[in-house]
Formats: C-alpha cells, sequence, structure tokens
C-alpha cells in the first residue's frame, strides 16, 4: 500500500525559503579554477574596455568639459566607471558564464547529483561573480591610481563595496538566467535593459540633468544607488546616501536571490 | 559499519526501495504506480523503450524530481525529504556526460569530491585507485578534450565512485560507445558488484540487463509489467526455441507451415519469428524450403521485451 505523499508538495517545496550555508564553497572553488586557468588571456579583457572609456570619454570628452559636481569629468566618469564595470562584470559572469554552466555544459546537472542543492549552487555562482567583480574594480582602482586620477587612501573601500554591489546584479542576472532558452535573450536583456539603464544611472552624466520626471524615477535603480556608493569612495570621500543605498541594494540583492531561486528550481527540478 | 542506527523505515538489505511511485507532467502520467526494490550487492535494470519513464523514475529516486505519489527510500533516508543526506552515498553516471571541459582528469576528480565535502587530500589519495579502475592513470593530466567517448564514459563512472559510494545510479552507461568500449564498462561493472556495490541500471539494450542484471523489470507507459532475473522472464513470457525466417517467399511460407508448427508466430518486416518449445518440425519443414533463410536460437530477453512492449517503433522521449 502506498502512502499518498501531502498534496502539491513539489510546488510548496519550490517556494521554500533559502537554506543558505558554506555548501556554496566548492563551487565558488570550481569557478575559481577556471579563471585560474584563463586567466591571462581574460586580463586583457578586464583592463581595456575601462582604459578606453577613461581615455576617449575622460581625457578626449572631459577637456572639453566643466566640472562636474565639484570634480574634474575625468574623476567623475572614472569613479562612475568603476561601478559600471563592476555590474557589467556581475551580469556577464551570471549570464554567459552561467548560462554555458548550466545548459551546454551541463556542469549544474553534475552538482545536483552530489549532496548539493540548487539554494548552494546559486549561492556559489553569485558569490563567485561578486569575487570576479571585485578583481575588476581592482584593476580599474589600480589604473585611477596609477594615472592620478585620484589617490585617495579610503579608495579602498571601493573593493567591499564593489563585492556587495556585484552581489545584487548577479541574483538579478540569475533571473535572466533561469528563464532563458538560448544566449538571444542575454543579449537583448543586455542591450535592451542593461545598457539603456547605465544612463540613467549617473554613469556618465549627473542626474540632475534628466527631466524630473525621469529623475525620480532614476533615483530608485540598484545602479544610481551603486554608482552612489562607488564615486564618493573612489574619490575619497564618505557616500551621502549610505544607508539608503545600502539598504536598496540588500532588499533588491535578497528578493532577486529568492526568485532567481525559485524559477531556477522550476527549471531544473521539474 | 558505520555507527549510525538502521532506520526502521527499510529493510537492512534493501538499498533502495521504490513503492506506488506516480509522476505526472501537464495531465500526462509518465510513471504509473511503479514499485521495486533493490537488494544490496544486486545489479537493478530498469528496461522500457524510450518514453516509458526511466530516467524519470531515477530523478525521483535522486531527489531531483518531486513524486505526485508514492515512497522512497534510498540507503535509508527518505527521499526527496532527505535526498540531500541519501546523495552522500550515492554515485550517478548519467546518459550525457558533464564532465568539466576546462580540467584535467585529475581535477575533475578533485574537484567532484568537494561537492561532498571531501577535502583535495583525501580525494588524491583515492585518485590512483579510482583511475587505475578507470584504466586513465596515463591520462591524468589529459584535457577532457583530448579523451575518446568509451574513455570520457570510465572518467565518468570513476567520478561517480569519487564518495565511494553504496549505491550507483547509472542511466543508458554505454549508449553511443562502439562493443569495445561497451564490453570494458560491463567488466568493470562486474568488478564493482564483485566489490559489494549496488547498481541500479537503465537501459534499452537486451545484452546489456541480460548479462549485468541480477533482477530487471520491464517498465512501458511508466507500468511494471514484468519482473524478474533474466533467466525466469525467459521461462515465463517465452517459449524456449526461436526460429527467424526470411528470404523470398518466407511470408507464403509462414502462411503456411509457420502458423500450424510453431505455438507462436509474428510477422515483423521481412522475417518471420516461430516461438516454439518444439523445433523439430519447423526445422524439417525449413529443410525442403530451399529459397529461405532461417536463424535457430534459444529465446532472449530481446523475445520477452518486445512480446511484452510491442513492435512498433516509439519516438516519443
Amino acid at each position: 500500500m502506498s502512502a499518498a505523499l501531502p498534496a502539491a508538495s513539489g510546488r510548496t517545496s519550490r517556494w521554500a525559503l533559502p537554506r543558505v550555508s558554506a555548501r556554496f564553497v566548492p563551487v565558488w572553488r570550481r569557478n575559481y579554477l577556471v579563471w585560474r586557468k584563463l586567466f591571462l588571456e581574460r586580463l586583457l579583457t578586464n583592463v581595456i574596455e575601462p582604459l578606453l572609456t577613461i581615455v576617449a570619454f575622460g581625457y578626449g570628452l572631459g577637456s572639453l568639459l566643466p566640472e562636474v559636481e565639484g570634480v574634474s569629468y575625468l574623476q567623475f566618469l572614472a569613479s562612475g566607471a568603476i561601478a559600471m564595470s563592476v555590474m557589467y562584470s556581475a551580469k556577464f559572469e551570471s549570464l554567459w558564464g552561467a548560462f554555458s554552466r548550466m545548459h551546454v555544459q551541463k556542469t549544474w546537472d553534475a552538482i545536483l547529483h552530489t549532496p548539493l542543492a540548487v539554494d548552494d549552487l546559486l549561492l556559489g555562482e553569485i558569490f563567485w561573480a561578486a569575487s570576479k567583480a571585485t578583481f575588476t574594480a581592482l584593476c580599474i582602482l589600480v589604473m585611477i591610481w596609477v594615472l592620478d586620477i585620484a589617490r585617495e587612501p579610503m579608495s579602498l573601500l571601493v573593493l567591499p563595496a564593489a563585492f556587495f554591489i556585484a552581489l545584487v546584479f548577479s541574483a538579478m542576472a540569475l533571473i535572466v538566467n533561469a528563464v532563458a532558452r538560448s544566449y538571444d535573450l542575454l543579449s537583448n536583456y543586455f542591450t535592451v535593459v542593461v545598457m539603456p539603464l547605465v544612463f540613467l544611472s549617473g554613469v556618465y552624466f549627473p542626474l540632475t540633468q534628466l527631466p524630473p520626471w525621469l529623475r525620480g524615477a532614476a533615483q530608485w535603480l540598484p545602479m544610481t544607488a551603486a554608482v552612489d556608493l562607488v564615486r564618493p569612495l573612489a574619490l575619497g570621500r564618505m557616500p551621502e546616501h549610505l544607508m539608503r543605498d545600502v539598504l536598496l541594494l540588500a532588499v533588491c540583492g535578497v528578493l532577486c536571490y529568492y526568485v532567481a531561486l525559485v524559477l531556477t528550481r522550476r527549471r531544473l527540478l521539474k | 559499519m558505520s555507527a549510525l542506527p538502521k532506520p526502521a523505515t527499510t529493510l537492512a538489505d534493501d538499498v533502495l526501495v521504490v513503492d506506488g511511485l506516480r509522476k505526472d507532467y501537464g495531465g500526462t502520467t509518465v510513471v504509473d504506480g511503479l514499485s521495486f526494490a533493490i537488494r544490496r550487492g544486486t545489479c537493478y535494470a530498469l528496461l522500457g523503450p524510450n518514453g516509458a519513464g526511466k530516467t524519470t523514475t531515477l530523478r525521483c529516486c535522486l531527489g531531483l524530481t518531486e513524486p505526485d505519489a508514492g515512497e522512497i527510500v534510498l540507503v535509508g533516508e527518505p527521499v526527496p525529504r532527505r535526498a540531500r543526506r541519501a546523495r552522500i552515498r550515492v554515485g550517478v553516471v548519467p546518459q550525457m556526460d558533464n564532465l568539466d571541459p576546462d580540467f584535467t582528469v585529475t581535477e575533475n576528480l578533485v574537484v567532484y569530491g568537494r561537492y561532498f565535502g571531501l577535502t583535495d587530500a583525501e580525494v588524491l589519495a583515492r585518485v590512483p585507485g579510482l583511475l587505475e579502475f578507470a584504466n586513465l592513470a596515463h591520462k591524468k593530466d589529459s584535457r577532457i578534450g583530448e579523451l575518446s567517448g568509451g574513455m570520457k564514459r570510465r572518467l565518468t563512472l570513476a567520478r561517480a565512485l569519487v564518495n565511494d559510494p553504496d549505491l550507483i545510479f547509472m542511466d543508458e552507461p554505454t549508449t553511443g560507445l562502439d562493443p569495445q568500449a561497451r564490453h570494458v564498462i560491463w567488466e568493470r561493472l562486474k568488478q564493482l558488484l564483485a566489490r559489494g556495490k549496488t547498481i541500479l541500471l537503465t537501459t534499452h539494450f537486451m545484452d546489456e540487463a541480460e548479462r549485468l542484471a541480477t533482477r530487471l523489470a520491464v517498465i512501458d507507459h511508466g507500468c511494471k509489467i514484468a519482473e524478474g532475473s533474466p533467466r525466469e522472464l525467459i521461462r515465463a513470457h517465452i517459449e524456449p526455441h526461436v526460429i527467424e525466417v526470411y528470404g523470398d517467399g518466407a511470408f507464403a511460407w509462414a502462411e503456411r507451415d509457420g502458423r500450424q508448427l510453431a505455438d507462436r508466430l509474428e510477422v515483423s518486416g521481412e522475417t518471420a519469428f516461430c516461438y516454439t518449445s518444439e523445433p523439430a518440425r519447423l526445422l524439417q519443414s525449413l529443410e525442403h524450403a530451399a529459397s529461405l533463410r532461417y536463424l535457430h536460437r534459444p529465446a532472449n530477453l530481446e523475445d520477452v521485451f518486445l512480446k511484452l512492449t510491442g513492435r512498433e517503433m516509439r519516438d516519443e522521449a
């Protein structure tokens, strides 16, 4: 005689709250080992892209512009570019990187055959993406020191801020990853959603330049909060709205992790 | 030998117990009240055509798919509730290889061992034995891309043993391999059985099931339609002799003589299959039909399988 399970248990377990533990560490270490092997080939992209932004826009365009918010345009842009690169790095890793591990290489399937759960898997991915993004932030920071754009001891605080910010954007990207059927959705999301939002988040110009209705909305973008945190730190000041920015990003990150978790469970634990 | 208390929910000797398992996908029942148990140290095979529900059953047993009804006890742990704990003592060889292409053979084993909470030192101590077992000792520092299909399969098998599991799940382990590579895998699986490991195998290769399985279940449309040892099943379901007749006029002969002389006759394509316990008179009749070619052989598991599941193609799945 077979006993029936509680009704609809499949649905309830999909919505279960995350069980967070240190079991995610082996997932992080797996991705780190791949990264270490490909380190030199990838180092250039980490440095070249932000360098181009800073040189072309900062030096080129910046020399034609007046001061922005009390600093030179070069300083304004370079400090904003850190936040942008951190977000791009986290998004890339949790879109293309995660998708190839989940869908193409089936690495996630192999991992789910072990005692690890989707909860651990995603946490490992998020912490890994944040670690990689922090390394990107370090590269740009060094560039900013070397080019003497800013040299403040406090700018080291950019690194923990970058890690925290990248956690949020990685979790957000994993939502898209969980519903993507092919690389197309990842590219579309990037060009249609991510890149336009960057222009509204104060990386290239201050939000005060936006029409009031748009400025109101842009204030609540996680990317705006990220720029708000990183820019002053890179230039040696404490962020003005520290608590507000941290809280906004934290809430957004936790929600995104939970949504990504539910959607990924739905996809992988059919 | 462990000091863990034996759970009361399962017989001590059954490594996996499945009772009344049911799984529906969007109104279609894929697994329909399946029950079976696997005795420690044996190989149990789930045999079925494509789409019979074999892989879904494995996924339910591992706690990766939540059943709609039924009970599963895997290495003493109720699944899915404590599937994570159960998987510590289970190894899985998936249908498709999913080795890490960026890593060497050894790195694949070390990284996989970490997921079970093993330290690198613990895994590295096991690596030589695992690679020797997989006949890959000379490839320990090779990248995955440099391995043949058979080598990848053997590495996947070695990876499934990294945690020294009690039970090994094998989902169609030899699909896509050449005959030499298949024989090597079979020989390794027999070694594992000799060491006291338990194996759950899904396959649609009859020779594989006949060679390896201590017991097997034929499943179709998610139901178990027969169960037993390969010999028991052949004895219970099929006449002991099979004469396959083909060539010009096979069909006419079958209608005229075959139908009378055989206990049972099946025609598939150009071939007439005569099942009988008294082959002498059939063979006599065939001596006189010069245009016909025939093959007289003992009945095997494939005959049972085709009798139970029918001869039509299965393209779903």
